[in-house]
């Protein structure tokens, strides 16, 4: 009996290291990442919606002071980007990723912020090893996730919901992506969700 | 004992089914000495990437099919830093062996981009103007026939007598220096 139970708990750890395996993972993050194994997809369902306004927030940025979303209002249209945690699969090659994007935010007068509940040393650590990137991180620590509840992308366990909001230059929410945690979102669909602010 | 094996057996059968990736996750990479998988990629959109590879197929061509005797592959993604701090190198190996015309036409690169779009595969190009082909593998197709290597990953692959490729050079993490790196895989496929 306790045999049968091994080879049942060897076999179950077999499927769910195949379904939560990485696949292209970076060699920059080799031996650093901490991998959470494969999540529920969505645990919130934002109340937030299209053509609302969005919640105004102020963060702490990793690069020092603070950023509030009205800073932005009639100037530029605004990216946020949700991440769940620092040092995790998807979100560690996700902004690296945008970081090479710079042109196609601003073709279309975006600026991008990237959000996550992690503190600012954690967040510095995590992304020095992306290279200098050219948009604010910022810190939702504390009270933590106020902002990621107040756009209600907070999980339960303390993260957030790999989530992307695009908000035009009056503030109102354009586009709402609540993605599957395990997984990265589309570059091409955010791009082609800005190049429609242009219309 | 054979409740055991009936369960041995039922686990299989529930893997393979309904988790084929653990199928695809026994794949090892591929090292020096062993044979390179002919993958099947897609066609370059740009003519003078379809001409440096020798390809006249349409939409689709085999790896064998590239007009090389060397042919150096990177598996990169547009969402790695390492890969995007590599890609000067790797222009630089290319400009390097441009400007050698006893072995241009023999030695030729190309990157598959590990589950990149033809979009991301693109941005990246245009980045950091990189002017040899890269090719996407948004399926991750490639990249689990090579045993999901980390990025950047590096293979060389001589061309037989007999059009097979063998792995002269299997690497992740960069080549370091592309002088170097040339003169290696020079030296290890006699190519001198």
């Amino acid at each position: 009996m306790l045999r049968a139970r091994s080879v049942l708990a060897v076999s179950f750890a077999a499927i769910f290291f195949a379904v939560s395996i990485c696949h292209g993972a970076s060699e920059q993050f080799k031996g650093k990442i901490y991998n959470p194994g494969k999540l529920q997809a969505v645990e919130n369902k934002t109340r937030l919606g299209i053509g609302m306004t969005a919640p105004d927030f102020t963060l702490p940025a990793v690069s020092g002071g603070t950023v509030s979303l009205s800073r932005f209002r009639g100037k530029s249209n605004v990216v946020l980007s949700f991440v769940p945690a620092a040092w995790t699969p998807v979100c560690s090659d996700q902004w690296p990723g945008y970081n090479i994007a710079r042109s196609l935010f601003a073709e279309h007068n975006a600026v991008l912020l990237g959000i996550t509940v992690d503190n600012i040393p954690t967040l510095y650590a995590w992304t020095q090893e992306m290279g200098e990137l050219w948009f604010p991180v910022l810190s939702d620590f504390w009270p933590h996730g106020a902002v990621a509840k107040k756009y209600g992308v907070l999980r339960s366990s303390g993260v957030a919901e790999r989530a992307l909001f695009v908000i035009d230059k009056k503030g109102k929410i354009r586009y709402i992506d609540v993605h599957d945690i395990n997984s990265r979102p589309s570059l091409e669909v955010l791009i082609k969700e800005l190049e429609k602010l242009d219309k | 004992m054979r409740n055991t094996k009936a369960l041995y057996i039922f686990a299989a059968l529930v893997c393979f089914t309904f988790f084929p990736q653990v199928a695809r996750s026994g794949v090892s990479t591929p090292v020096k000495g062993d044979p390179f998988p002919d993958i099947i990629l897609s066609v370059p959109e740009n003519p003078l990437d379809k001409a440096y590879l020798g390809l006249r197929e349409k939409d689709t061509f085999k790896l064998s099919h590239i007009k090389a005797d060397v042919l150096i592959i990177e598996v990169f993604s547009m969402y790695c830093p390492y890969c995007q701090r590599e890609a000067p190198l790797l222009n630089d190996l290319f400009d390097i062996i441009s400007k050698r015309t006893d072995i241009r036409d023999k030695v030729k690169i190309i990157g598959i981009g590990a589950g990149n779009t033809p979009f991301e595969v693109s941005i990246f190009q245009k980045q950091y103007n990189v002017p040899f082909p890269l090719v996407p593998d948004q399926s991750f197709a490639v990249h689990k026939a090579v045993g999901e290597v980390r990025t950047p990953y590096f293979f060389v692959l001589k061309k037989k007598t007999d059009g097979s490729n063998l792995i002269v050079y299997s690497k992740v993490g960069s080549i370091q220096d592309p002088k170097q790196f040339l003169a290696l895989i020079l030296s290890e496929t006699a190519l001198k």
